[in-house]
């Protein structure tokens, strides 16, 4: 493995990325797991795993990011997500557009300039409708493994409309409709349409500068990926490794500061 | 009127309120500021004029909790043409000023829950829900509100207010005076102005019954000076934040805004502006600003977040951010021109026809943008307010063009003037430290 140069770390509502750049900013490690509520163990734990892997991540530069990221105090510095995914994506792809990350708790709609900086911006209301709980819940409800949701969607040819945009809402919507016998892709369908609907809406409000990018765990799912091409009439393109992008971008930066001090 | 409430009123208000009020100011005027509270590492001082605006609200409050049977109440809206009612006596009081108080006292949740409970609903503003909680229980951080004889609602704020009072009047059983001010695009036509002046000839009849006494022309005169000296002095007063650093920030200006809210119209009111004028430009010669270290500076548009001004001041000033100028104060400022004493009907009606509430979004956006080059910012916030839909509405839009038809950064952020409750702070933090890092850039 190229040298390790620093360290970027992502804490997130569901999940903890951690990444790993060289003197080039390359991302050469990554690991990533479930969100443990107490920040500050899972960060020592990550400093153990880094010495298995043959590298001390107390020497390196470290930035921060995500919802827990104040609770890192090994981080030089704290970033937002907004600048790390700007950062991260820019640097994977090569080029600004408009970037829609969808995460557990938090969309947003980021728009990349030119040089990588972050023009304009959006983020969901203050509740958790249109971001990944959304579907998280509702599959829940319908027992179908979240994996599978994007594919089993796409397969339905029919699709019903959920009117409630309000996860806990829609669950009682869901529950009802089972009840009346509806088939539970269509209702899959559905549930990405509102969700993507409302990340649509989002992108609207701050205008679409093409092309279009995607971040964030749930932008795995085919779904989609698709049924936005679909809304928008726009192709999309994604990172490696769209998760992991908040994380890269805080490395890069702690890079950049580093090579800067 | 009573003699015995009379009696009670000068008593308590007149001689003892005013000489302890009076004496707690000079102690706090007389001592070194400390405060372990003030972050003194990235704020200055607080202003000195804070003694007195403390001790003008109090004595307001006071007076008002021994206004009953003494003087004629009136309460009104936040726009409402008060100058009438102070030429006639009346004792006038802001449920909307009442309702700020009740925020920044964290009481609105306790308050509020009283109306929802009624079945007023969440929806409702905030003001509106606290003002009717308060009424129905009788809770208010103030001790005791006195009860109205008499209501004006303008409609040139919000339509809110008209269903607010109507509420009032049923309760209260009083008569209602009801301006309706039609909306202005561009310019009031002659007929707006007619037809407000008409409403206002119309309610001097019912203000005069209600207070007992007739109104005379040279007193209302003398308010309307009072009133337009206390707004000139105001407009100064922000336009101060035009220097760097600013002497004062618009958490400054929400603070020792009351004033020319609830007091328009009143001597002490301009001689309260006079003092925090000079107080200013000492801190200008002294190159004093608001914040010990200013680096960027935006405009703040729509109502302050009353629960959690502290919390944002810190927060911004921390990042070296100084929010110099608000739509919101400005407010209470830019009509100053418009009152003119030798005409009081025709230009009360002419200035209470044009509050930026009741102008098209267009003359917001560009209030903005003059702000913005005036004060010489770097960006804007837009509050945008569950409660005040009026104010809010549109602010996609202006945000939109700012940054794309003026290069002018703007973030957007949700929250609610009084509501804690449709408040999310880490959401908050997490869009103001986006925005920050963008304006970096
Ligand atoms: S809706 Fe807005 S203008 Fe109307 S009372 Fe509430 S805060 Fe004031």
């Amino acid at each position: 493995m190229e040298e390790v140069k620093a360290l970027g770390i992502d804490v997130g509502s569901t999940t903890v990325k951690l990444t790993a750049v060289d003197a080039q900013g390359k991302l050469i490690w990554h690991h990533l797991e479930g969100a443990d509520p107490r920040v500050e163990d899972q960060v020592d734990h990550f400093f153990n795993l880094m010495r298995e892997h043959g590298f001390d991540g107390k020497e390196l530069p470290m930035v921060a990011t995500g919802y827990g990221r104040n609770l890192v105090e090994q981080a030089e510095k704290k970033v937002t997500e907004i600048t790390c995914h700007a950062t991260g994506v820019y640097n994977q792809l090569g080029h600004g557009g408009t970037l829609v990350d969808i995460g557990g708790q938090d969309s947003k709609v980021i728009i990349i300039g030119e040089n990588s900086q972050v023009v304009d911006f959006a983020m969901n209301d203050k509740c958790a409708a249109g971001t990944g709980r959304f579907l998280e819940n509702t599959a829940g409800r319908l027992r179908v493994p979240l994996d599978r949701m994007g594919v089993e969607a796409l397969s339905a040819a029919e699709e019903v409309a959920i009117s409630s945009t309000c996860t806990v809402f829609a669950e009682s919507e869901i529950i009802s409709m089972i009840a009346h016998g509806v088939e539970v892709n269509p209702i899959l369908k559905g549930l990405h349409r509102s969700l993507i609907l409302r990340i649509v809406a989002m992108i609207r409000s701050v205008g679409l500068v093409p092309p279009l990018m995607l971040s964030g765990g749930v932008v795995k799912n085919p779904a989609i990926r698709e049924m936005i091409t679909q809304e928008l009439g726009e192709q999309v393109t994604m990172p490696e490794y769209p998760q992991l992008m908040g994380a890269y971008g805080a490395a890069l930066i702690a890079l950049k500061n580093s090579n800067r001090a | 009127m009573s003699v015995s409430a009379t009696l009670k009123y000068m008593v308590n208000v007149n001689i003892i309120g005013k000489t302890a009020l009076g004496w707690q100011r000079r102690r706090a005027e007389h001592s070194t500021f400390s405060s372990s509270k003030w972050r003194t590492d990235i704020l200055s001082e607080p202003l000195r004029i804070g003694a007195r605006t403390k001790e003008l609200i109090s004595l307001h409050y006071l007076a008002g909790r021994y206004a009953n049977g003494h003087r004629p109440v009136a309460w009104v809206t936040s726009g409402g043409p008060v100058e009438i009612l102070q030429a006639l006596g009346y004792y006038v009081l802001y449920p909307e000023n009442h309702g700020a108080l009740c925020g920044a006292r964290r009481a609105v949740v306790d308050i509020s829950t009283e109306a929802e409970n009624a079945g007023y609903s969440r929806d409702i503003c905030s003001y509106a829900r606290t003002d009717i909680g308060s009424v129905l229980s009788g809770k208010t951080p103030v001790g005791k509100l006195p009860k109205p004889d008499l209501l004006l609602a303008c409609t040139n704020i919000c339509q809110t207010v008209l269903h607010w009072y109507r509420v009032l009047a049923d309760h209260f059983n009083v008569p209602l005076i009801l301006i309706d001010t039609p909306f202005v695009y561009d310019e009031a036509p002659d007929h707006a102005i007619k037809f407000v002046r008409r409403q206002l000839e119309d309610s001097i009849p019912v203000s005069e019954q209600v207070a007992g006494k007739t109104l005379e022309y040279k007193k209302l005169q003398e308010v309307l000076q009072l009133s337009k000296d206390a707004t000139e002095l105001w407009l100064e007063i922000m336009g101060r934040g035009k220097q760097h650093p600013a002497p004062l920030s618009v958490f400054d200006q929400f603070i020792h805004m009351a004033p020319i809210v609830e007091m328009r119209g009143l001597k002490t009111t301009v001689d309260f502006y006079s003092q925090l004028l000079k107080e200013l430009d000492e801190r200008i010669s002294k190159g004093i600003g608001a914040l010990k270290k200013e680096r960027k500076r935006l405009l703040w548009d729509n109502l302050p977040i009353w629960y959690r001004l502290r919390y944002l001041s810190e927060y911004l000033a921390e990042r070296g951010i100084a929010v110099v100028a608000s739509t919101y104060t400005n407010a209470w400022g830019e009509l100053a021109p418009l009152i003119n004493v030798d005409k009081p009907l025709d230009s009360m009606a002419r200035t209470y026809l044009y509050p930026i509430l009741n102008k098209g979004t267009k003359y917001k956006l560009n209030t903005m943008r003059r702000m913005v080059e005036d004060f010489d910012l770097n960006g804007v916030i837009l509050h945008s307010d569950r409660s005040c839909k009026p104010y809010s509405i549109g602010q996609v839009d202006q945000r939109n063009r700012l940054i794309k038809e003026y290069n002018i950064p703007a973030l957007l952020l949700e929250a609610d003037h009084d509501d804690p409750r449709a408040y999310a702070e880490e959401q908050v933090a997490s869009r103001l430290a986006a925005f920050m890092e963008m304006l970096e850039d």
